[in-house]
């Protein structure tokens, strides 16, 4: 279900540099960096979006019209109204630090975990930022589009057992 | 009742002569005892293998142990990721001699379709495999067949001290550590 009218004028009315758009029905709302933070608690604590459903990013390097590389996106909903909308902020290296939304959904806990570890987007103001699927010593963010698929050895860097050593 | 003497060996009719070899290798190959590595759709068919329709038991080798000190054949059902890996070798270190290692599976012989920057592509590149079972999954009965197979390996080239586990074949890797090259890059 797409976002409430009032909900969108409201954005628009705190935000003025809100950039919003309804594609099949979802309604998305670019937010800059400065203010990310801000209209996020904004739908948390105004609006009633009380369920983050999903942190994730997407790389555009190499992507047709693209201006900045990464686009971090937040899909919120509010369960009393079944609203739901899409938050997108766009980053850019080498500066990838947006704010922590911990303090406003516990859940984004491992949700900014996985996306710094898959894409190395730094969460400031998180309580603990350590990569959560890959090993702690892994050094590359796999999900950029500069990795490659194959990896760079990571898959194949390993002691071999014979028969007689086991 | 006295038993017979067989005239040709001038033993009683109730002995019989074998090697010690064989006598040993008869008794490993009939109590195989499972340590199940699965990480994948595999280890579904690995239950369904020993569940009661296929019954492993029939073939001596039902006793599922999570612990890998007491087992003998590692069956490692499905991909291995390049964190699990240390896991699995560790598993396999503590397992007690004499032991044997089946790959069950695409993904655990090949890397399967997962031809990415986290998935082993083969376990005998790390580990020593006896036995590959093709399938994606394969059907309880491929398993069943590759348990029989490595029976008659254990029964064939088996020995009392394990000495076959020390030959160079044995030593030598499968497979050699060269990576595919990428594509597009």
């Amino acid at each position: 279900m797409p976002a409430a009218p009032e909900t969108v004028n409201a954005i628009k009315g705190r935000f003025a540099e809100a950039v919003e758009s309804e594609f099949r029905g979802q309604t998305r709302v670019i937010a800059p960096r400065e203010s990310l933070f801000d209209m996020l608690q904004f739908l948390r604590g105004t609006r009633g979006f009380d369920l983050l459903v999903d942190i994730t990013c997407v790389d555009y390097l190499n992507y047709r019209d693209a201006i900045e590389r990464f686009g971090l996106v937040y899909l919120l909903a509010n369960v009393e109204t079944s609203e739901r909308i899409t938050i997108r902020c766009f980053l850019d290296e080498p500066d990838l630090t947006v704010p922590s939304v911990t303090s406003l959904w516990a859940g984004a806990d491992w949700m900014e975990r996985e996306v710094w570890d898959m894409f190395g987007i730094h969460f400031e103001g998180h309580p603990d930022l350590r990569r959560i699927l890959l090993p702690d010593e892994y050094t590359a963010f796999p999900l950029r589009k500069d990795y490659p698929l194959q990896g760079r050895g990571e898959r194949h860097n390993f002691p071999v057992l014979r028969r007689d050593q086991s | 009742m006295a038993v017979a003497t067989n005239p040709q060996t001038g033993l009683p009719d109730n002995v019989m002569v074998s090697r010690l070899d064989a006598l040993a290798n008869w008794c490993r190959k009939n109590s195989l005892w499972p340590m199940p590595f699965a990480t994948a759709c595999c280890g579904i068919e690995l239950m369904a293998t020993g569940a009661s329709r296929h019954d492993l038991a029939r073939f001596g080798a039902e006793v599922f142990r999570f612990s890998p000190r007491q087992c003998d054949l590692m069956i490692v059902a499905g991909r291995v990721v390049m964190k699990m890996l240390p896991v699995l070798q560790r598993i396999w270190q503590q397992m007690p001699e004499p032991k044997w290692c089946i790959s069950m599976g695409a993904c655990a012989s090949t890397g399967g379709v997962f031809d990415t920057y986290c998935v082993v592509q083969g376990i005998d590149r790390f580990i020593p495999v006896d036995m590959y079972v093709p399938g994606c999954p394969p059907r309880p009965e491929q398993l069943i067949q590759g348990i029989i197979d490595l029976q008659d390996k254990i029964q064939r080239e088996g020995t009392l001290s394990g000495k076959e586990f020390a030959l160079p074949q044995r030593q030598q890797r499968k497979r050699a550590l060269v990576e595919l090259p990428i594509i597009g890059q």
